[in-house]
């Protein structure tokens, strides 16, 4: 059955949506892009690779860029949207699911079964996808491609042509432009060339995105790669110090100062595809509240379970004799509790009037929870941490979380979930970062006064699921922990309402019964009741 | 337990059944016989654009009513008995009140012209005038051209909407320039630009004279006044202005005019019985404002009074700076205080209007020419602050200070040009030459 909208009870297309002649010639040139790659899937033997591989990247880029010049640069500069909601692949119609099949059935065959996409066994040549890609990683850094290679250049690719597409679309906005060149900067430079300049300079350093923070890299802690690090002398050890700073100074400032779209809408990953090749999908993301309900329970148990795994990961490599190394089982463990009961108590003391009912259970429920398995652990004989295999949590974790949440349906779910579920229900790092931008940042989304029709376009755009509108239409600053600032809700205002700005805490959260404009002794004597 | 009827779940009427809901316990009921629950009206044109779906027009969601015990009832009041305090409904039934608030709303306006009735012609005001459009004009095909008659917000609007599905549009309007009875010239003219740049065959100094029906009643075309041209088009829109919805209410002892007239209370002539929002008409009108005002924001500031009185703190309707905004195709309009066109301005009042060379920005500063008292702007292309112009209004702020401080007030993104210097420069140059 189509899931399509259809109003019109009018027996003529519904489709007033077309695209033009030259978009259509453009998807021909994209789709024999993908062709190429699909054949090398299916292992037909290309003779060239370098110039097929060229060829079929060369012609999806151009593809996607001569489709947005002519759907954007035709018109005049504004907000465009007409027909998200007819065209069948952003409005879960048929494509959007075929799409969205293909998608995860991707990742489910690119973590799990990388053999189906050609990877070699035993230093064998890659064929398939893996092979074709072979030439440009050898290029790159003297070595045959992997899946996490072909993975990495089409994540690259995505970003950088719909980027291109994104920055088109929002011409006439320069918060737009400038947010996407960061991310597409931070993408080919920072996730994609680097770690390849690193390999060519120190082949035994671990593979190291600088920009990707614990704990949404969940992995830098783990005992090979802080063994890879510390075995690199100078440069590893700066690499791991940078690693730790990155999340406990760096991150808390920028935050700080510019709430946790510094990250989340400027330089991460997975908001980059998100931004760009995710755009035409940030209306489908849940605005009920039953949604924001299940994202509070599940971002933060996400967040509890990768604190857990890697505390437990860190134990079991230490060492208990503080002879051989000063960082001991024990000491590590004290020093963890002591840095929780002290965010804990902080939070409780300073923030807690602002915390919701549910917060403060969670909160007390995982701080006892944790609290009483380190106690038994301190008065139990088991070597684990958690009574469980360190080992185990980080595999659990690095399937269910790492792989399936954030890839098989972070992204292959978007065009069904929209294109932040991953970042909405399952990042632990956006867990953080939106802990500290909702009690501790300068950063808000302004309401200007009295000026929201509620007509819910904010609402609509936002890939957070956050419903603007409820604030806006009430006169009241957005000040949610789950805002990564993309700035669409402002952009596509029709009415000037919304403002992105960091300005001082006070009078940050402004509740408000009576809106600006109205009598202003009715405003006072409501709004100070 | 006293019960509250509201007659209309439009901005006005909902307002004043939530605000009476966080004030008391009383039983709220909202009788609509337009929709099952409250979207915004406003955003109609975004469903037919494609950029939202209809459900996306509702602010709250349907479980809210419930949980807020506000009952909602679908059904038409036919008529209002007020010594028995019943309402009858066209499907028969009654329902009785102890206050009642008519909050209405609007029609469109129609002039009496010939054909206006036929299928094709609509307005743009209600869920059924969507449901109209979206099948009189689901595609070029099938609506190969459209007349819209009327210069103003919703003429506009619909204008757009159709152009974001490639249907010729042509756009008659009455006046020397778009909506020019509310904006000043220079700001008037650049929407005439920016309409005609988006292939909209926009036609001022032009009235409609008729509309020609087909065989089976549909629209066919539609005559010129002035020069009997005949354009043929599938669908008209008559968007010349809304007046009150309160054709229900003539065998009432309710006391009407254009509109429900009511005192500074909100009260009708009738005790127990008030009306808000754009039905509602005051017997002296508030300052400059009109006595009905068909606006989104005042219909919600009538809301959010009414509440106090019924709830037992007496109030008056008092607005405070008037205010508004809009969006013409691509350009956002605002407006602070009060800016005159040249229909109506009074004699103190003196502009200082500054235009980018772009043609899509402009200012217009009004101030009292004798004590330079700043009195209002509008701005386009340039988001400006409310609360900052809502505190110079009261502050009697004068021109020179406006002028010079306009950067605390901008509201623009992050990254925006800013144009204060621009401004400030051309301010100065034009008092030079004064």
């Amino acid at each position: 059955m189509s899931n399509k909208l259809n109003h019109s009870m009018s027996l003529a297309s519904p489709d007033a949506f077309h695209i033009s002649t030259k978009q259509k010639f453009a998807l021909g040139i994209g789709l024999v892009g993908l062709l190429i790659l699909a054949l090398a899937l299916f292992n037909v033997n290309l003779p060239n690779t370098a110039l097929f591989l060229t060829l079929a990247l060369g012609l999806i880029t151009v593809g996607v860029i001569i489709y947005s010049r002519e759907a954007y640069l035709t018109k005049l500069e504004g907000i465009k949207n007409d027909g998200v909601w007819y065209k069948s692949i952003s409005s879960r119609g048929f494509w959007g699911w075929a799409l969205g099949i293909i998608l995860t059935s991707f990742y489910i065959v690119l973590y799990f079964f990388p053999e189906y996409l050609g990877l070699s066994k035993n230093g064998d040549p890659n064929t398939g996808l893996i092979g074709l890609f072979d030439p440009l990683s050898n290029l790159l850094s003297g070595r045959n491609a992997s899946q996490w290679f072909v993975y990495g250049t089409l994540y690259t690719i995505a970003i950088l042509a719909f980027g291109y597409k994104y920055i088109l679309k929002y011409r006439h906005n320069r918060y737009q432009q400038i947010r996407t060149v960061s991310v597409m900067f931070f993408q080919l430079g920072f996730a994609f060339l680097i770690p390849e300049f690193m390999y060519v300079m120190n082949n035994d350093l671990p593979y190291y995105d600088l920009k990707s923070v614990w704990p949404l890299n969940y992995y830098i802690f783990d005992e090979w790669s802080v063994k890879g690090f510390l075995s690199n002398g100078n440069l590893g050890l700066a690499l791991i110090i940078f690693g730790i700073a990155s999340t406990f100074i760096i991150t808390p400032i920028l935050t700080y100062k510019y709430g946790k779209r510094w990250y989340c809408s400027w330089v991460c990953g997975c908001g980059g595809l998100a931004e760009t090749a995710g755009d035409s999908f940030r209306h489908l993301s849940s605005k009920k509240l039953s949604a924001w309900k299940l994202e509070r329970w599940l971002i933060h148990t996400v967040l509890v379970f990768s604190v857990v795994m890697t505390t437990a990961m860190v134990y079991s490599y230490l060492g208990k004799d503080s002879n051989n190394f000063w960082l001991t089982r024990d000491v590590f463990i004290i020093s963890v509790i002591a840095f929780l009961t002290i965010i804990f108590a902080g939070v409780m003391y300073f923030r807690g009037k602002e915390l919701g009912k549910d917060a403060k259970a969670g909160a007390i429920g995982y701080a006892a929870v944790i609290t009483l398995l380190l106690i038994m652990h301190f008065t139990s004989t088991t070597d684990h941490l958690f009574f469980v295999k360190g080992s185990a949590l980080r595999s659990t974790y690095g399937i269910y979380i790492g792989s399936i949440f954030s890839g098989v349906i972070g992204t292959g779910f978007y065009p069904i979930l929209g294109s932040r579920s991953w970042c909405r229900f399952g990042c632990p790092m956006a867990a953080i970062l939106g802990f500290q931008q909702r009690l501790f940042s300068k950063f808000r989304i302004t309401t200007n006064g009295g000026q929201c029709i509620s007509c819910g376009n904010c609402s609509n755009s936002c890939e957070m699921g956050i419903d603007v509108r409820a604030y806006a239409q009430k006169g009241e600053n957005i000040v949610r922990s789950s805002c990564v600032g993309c700035g669409v809700c402002s952009a596509v205002c029709p009415r000037g309402v919304l403002k992105l700005e960091n300005d001082t805490m006070d009078g940050r959260i402004n509740p408000t019964e009576v809106l600006l404009g109205n009598d202003v002794d009715l405003m006072d004597f409501v709004n100070k009741k | 337990m006293e019960h509250i009827v509201i007659i209309g779940n439009g901005i006005s009427g909902v307002t004043l059944a939530r605000h009476v809901r966080k004030l008391s316990d009383k039983k709220i009921t909202i009788v609509s016989a337009e929709t099952d629950y409250f979207f915004s009206r406003t955003a109609l044109m975004y469903v037919y654009m494609g950029h939202m779906k209809f459900e996306h027009t509702q602010p709250y969601e349907n479980w809210f009513w419930e949980k807020n015990r506000i009952d909602l009832k679908k059904g038409y009041v036919n008529t209002i008995d007020t010594d028995n305090k019943t309402l009858h409904f066209a499907e028969g039934n009654t329902m009785t009140y102890d206050k009642l608030v008519i909050a209405t709303g609007s029609k469109p306006n129609k002039f009496g012209w010939p054909g206006q009735d036929l299928k094709g012609v609509q307005g743009l005001y209600s869920k059924q005038d969507l449901d109209n459009m979206q099948q009189t004009a689901p595609d070029n095909k099938t609506c190969k051209h459209a007349v819209i008659v009327g210069g103003g917000l919703i003429g506009i609007e619909m204008a757009e909407m159709l152009n974001s599905r490639d249907i010729p549009v042509t756009f008659l309007v009455r006046e020397t320039s778009f909506w020019n009875g509310v904006l000043p010239e220079g700001e008037s003219q650049m929407i005439n630009r920016h309409i005609k740049n988006h292939h909209i065959d926009l036609r001022l100094n032009t009235n409609l004279k008729e509309i020609k029906s087909d065989e089976n009643g549909n629209v066919k075309s539609i005559i010129i006044e002035e020069t009997g041209e005949e354009i043929t088009c599938n669908l008209v829109g008559l968007t010349a202005g809304v007046s009150p919805n309160i054709s229900f209410l003539k065998d009432s002892k309710i006391e009407t005019k254009r509109g429900v007239l009511v005192n500074r209370y909100l009260e009708t002539n009738i005790k127990d019985v008030y009306a808000i929002g754009d039905c509602a008409e005051q017997h002296e009108a508030i300052g400059n404002r009109r006595p009905i005002e068909a606006v989104w924001y005042t219909g919600r500031m009538m809301g959010e009074t009414l509440a106090q009185t019924i709830c037992g703190n007496k109030l008056q309707y008092k607005p405070g700076h008037w205010f508004n905004s809009a969006k013409f195709l691509d350009i956002e309009y605002q407006t602070y205080g009060w800016v005159f066109s040249e229909h109506g301005r009074p004699e103190h009042e003196k502009h200082f209007h500054w235009k980018h060379e772009d043609d899509t920005k402009c200012i217009t500063v009004a101030y009292n020419k004798d004590t330079k008292t700043f009195l209002g702007i509008n701005t386009f292309g340039i988001r400006m602050r409310h609360e900052t112009f809502d505190t110079w209004l009261t502050e009697q702020r004068d021109v020179d200070y406006v002028i010079n401080n306009l950067k605390e007030a901008n509201f623009d993104p992050e990254f925006y040009k800013h144009f204060e210097q621009d401004i400030l420069k051309a301010y100065n140059k034009q008092l030079q030459t004064v």
